[in-house]
């Protein structure tokens, strides 16, 4: 029977079926981070239980971590010593602060080569989703499920159905793979995968570089997928190839063959198939308080009114009352205090890299304070051996070290009430930012640019190049 | 886990889609190391505001609450259902869930109901105050019925450890791991 990637990997890690119970599914690669971690090894020292691989156990630290001198503050001190005390005590690999290596979780684990094509990853974060981008199945847990992975390896699943979303077309120029997930979020609804583990595929994913392939994977929890998985193809190996845990010599080539048959069968069939083209899509600005509450840049704030759903349109109207904007302001007119180009969606080389072609010269806007936050030391390192912090700080960007940073805010990086924030990351939540602050989400290139004129411009109308 | 049967107690209505696990526990109350002490930060800063539907007479005390669908999309943080159990509710009664959230729940003891709109929207109208039996063994709120996952309802009923139940499967995950050797060690990183 014809099968999809995703069945694949679901089919080769069930470790056991038993009746009237969920599956029991293998975990090849367990990340770990300070925040969703303390309880579980906690739950482990009470019960007298070991970690059972940590050598498929890997931890950092990333959210709450400060990323200029400032120092933690006493809790996340604590919950940081936490992390270190328990990796010590278990046996778990952690690159902890200021070790060359540390860095977002999902920057990192793909960054190293851990993230491998056939791969289940889990992580105490919904983002994990961000893996899937090489062709793993990757899944975002909770503090119990972290506690049951840490002991046994294992985890008790529901089998989850299939969505294909394919995106058909190219993308146009200075249109990005981050306008296209948001379109499809808005598209789908933030409900619109619940349920499903995604395979995005179509000539725009094929055609996109392993940076924009994680950016769409990341963004699956957005529309409230469990997982999103891309097949694996020439570009994901040429990515993997070399990297510091990805097989060598001999291995490499066995383990090409294994990757090779991964993706889906051409007759295989899904639970649900939703096709996007994006020939006609704009950049996405995010008007609301959840990511399915976008518009195209050249577009307007909605009208509450023009919701048909009973529940749309209550959420419209908090939301519009929350975000203080009145319907049909051009999206263009809105203007910004605070951008943020950073988080585990956006913060690879290849997001600074496009960031830094709209601000080369420039200068950021008097009124906006702009932060620029690399995803991993790693990223930190290459682009400044490209030059690219000197850019983004010749333009009166902050150049920042690693960490989730102002994406959730748990660091000192935050929003003060009522300020306004065009953001790389991926929620727009009430609040996300800091008590009271407007997210408004964007790609990189859109964000640069915003930090230039002081309220959202059409990158289209800079771009003089294609960006990735 | 606390097993749950069933539960008589006052509804809570919070008549909302789409509430994220960012407002059930914002960010600030994540760096505590501990499992307990998360209620009195449920809905921070919703709860800032006087006109909250938590907030009013009727509301306190509740024990169910009965609110709109995608109910704790967003972050993994189990704090969100940590908050919720820690505050009094035994019960979350919505249209849909988010995964991890739902899962979150099952996994603590605080049950997770997805009801019809319609039979929703019944028990909505009666308001914050009014008194339900959620019964967990027949499936039932109130005069409605309800779909559960037979495993997760017997885990429930019998407040099962699940860590415990997977050992049960050492056998079968040592012979796993002999067939399948790792194509990955995170400690040969160096």
């Amino acid at each position: 029977m014809a099968r999809t990637l995703f069945d694949r990997v679901w089919d080769s890690h069930l470790v056991a079926e038993p009746e009237g119970e969920s599956p029991l599914l293998y975990v090849d690669l367990h990340l770990v981070h300070e925040v969703t971690s303390p309880q579980a090894f906690e739950g482990l020292r009470l019960a007298g239980r070991r970690v059972r691989r940590p050598d498929l156990t890997l931890a950092t630290m990333d959210h709450n971590v400060p990323t200029d001198d400032r120092p933690a503050d006493d809790l996340a001190a604590a919950q940081l010593e936490a992390l270190h005390r328990n990796c010590k005590e278990f046996g778990v690999p952690l690159y902890a602060t200021g070790s060359g290596r540390e860095g977002i979780v999902h920057v990192i684990g793909p960054e190293l080569g851990l993230s491998q094509p056939g791969l289940t990853i889990v992580c105490g974060d919904s983002h994990t989703s961000t893996h899937g981008a090489v062709g793993a199945l990757a899944i975002g847990i909770g503090t119990s499920e972290v506690e049951h992975v840490l002991a046994t390896q294992t985890l008790p699943q529901r089998r989850p159905k299939t969505m294909r979303l394919e995106l058909s077309g190219s993308l146009p120029l200075g249109v990005t793979a981050k306008d296209a997930i948001l379109g499809a979020i808005g598209r789908i609804g933030v409900a619109g995968a619940v349920g499903h583990v995604i395979e995005y595929a179509g000539e725009v994913v094929r055609g996109l570089p392993m940076s924009g392939r994680m950016t769409i994977c990341n963004m699956s929890i957005e529309a409230g997928a469990r997982a999103g998985m891309i097949a694996p193809d020439d570009t994901t190996f040429a990515y993997l190839e070399g990297r510091p845990a990805a097989p060598q010599g001999a291995e490499w080539e066995r383990a090409l063959d294994r990757w090779r048959a991964l993706p889906s069968d051409p007759d295989a069939t899904y639970d649900r198939v939703v096709e996007i083209d994006v020939r006609e899509l704009a950049p996405q600005v995010s008007w609301g308080t959840n990511p399915g509450m976008v518009v195209s840049v050249d577009g307007v704030v909605p009208d509450p009114a023009d919701f048909e759903d009973p529940a749309e349109r209550d959420a419209a109207e908090r939301a519009l009352a929350y975000m203080a904007l009145e319907p049909g302001t051009p999206i263009q007119e809105i203007e910004v205090d605070r951008v943020f180009i950073g988080s585990c969606t956006n913060a690879r080389i290849e997001d600074l890299r496009e960031a830094a072609a709209v601000v080369a010269g420039m200068r950021v806007h008097p009124r906006v304070r702009a932060l620029v936050v690399p995803g991993s030391a790693t990223v930190k390192r290459q682009a400044e051996e490209e030059g690219l912090d000197r850019v983004f700080e010749a333009a009166g960007f902050e150049w920042r070290r690693a960490g989730c940073s102002m994406c959730l805010g748990m660091n000192p990086d935050i929003l003060q009430p009522g300020e306004r924030c065009a953001s790389t990351s991926n929620r727009n939540f009430e609040g996300r930012q800091g008590r009271g602050g407007r997210t408004h989400l964007v790609s990189p290139s859109m964000a640069a640019a915003t930090a230039l004129a002081g309220h959202f411009v059409d990158v289209r109308e800079l771009a003089l190049e294609p960006v990735a | 886990m606390k097993p749950f049967r069933r539960t008589t107690g006052r509804v809570a209505v919070l008549d909302r889609a789409d509430v994220d696990t960012d407002q059930l526990i914002p960010k600030q109350f994540l760096k505590r190391i501990e499992r307990t002490g998360f209620g009195e930060f449920l809905f921070y800063d919703w709860m800032q505001d006087d006109g909250f539907e938590l907030r009013r007479p009727e509301a306190q005390g509740a024990a169910i609450l009965l609110t709109g669908r995608n109910f704790g999309c967003g972050s993994s943080r189990e704090h969100a259902a940590w908050a919720l159990q820690d505050y009094g509710f035994e019960v979350v009664v919505a249209p849909s869930f988010g995964d991890i959230f739902r899962t979150n729940s099952l996994k603590i003891g605080l049950l997770p109901v997805t009801l019809p709109e319609d039979d929703l929207r019944a028990l909505m109208a009666e308001g914050s105050g009014a008194e339900l039996t959620v019964d967990l063994e027949a499936q039932t709120i109130g005069p409605y019925g309800f779909d559960f996952d037979a495993f997760d309802r017997r885990r429930l009923l019998e407040g099962l450890d699940d860590i415990g139940l997977t050992l049960r499967h050492e056998e079968e995950i040592a012979a796993f791991e002999a067939a399948h050797p790792s194509p990955i060690d995170t400690r040969a990183l160096g």
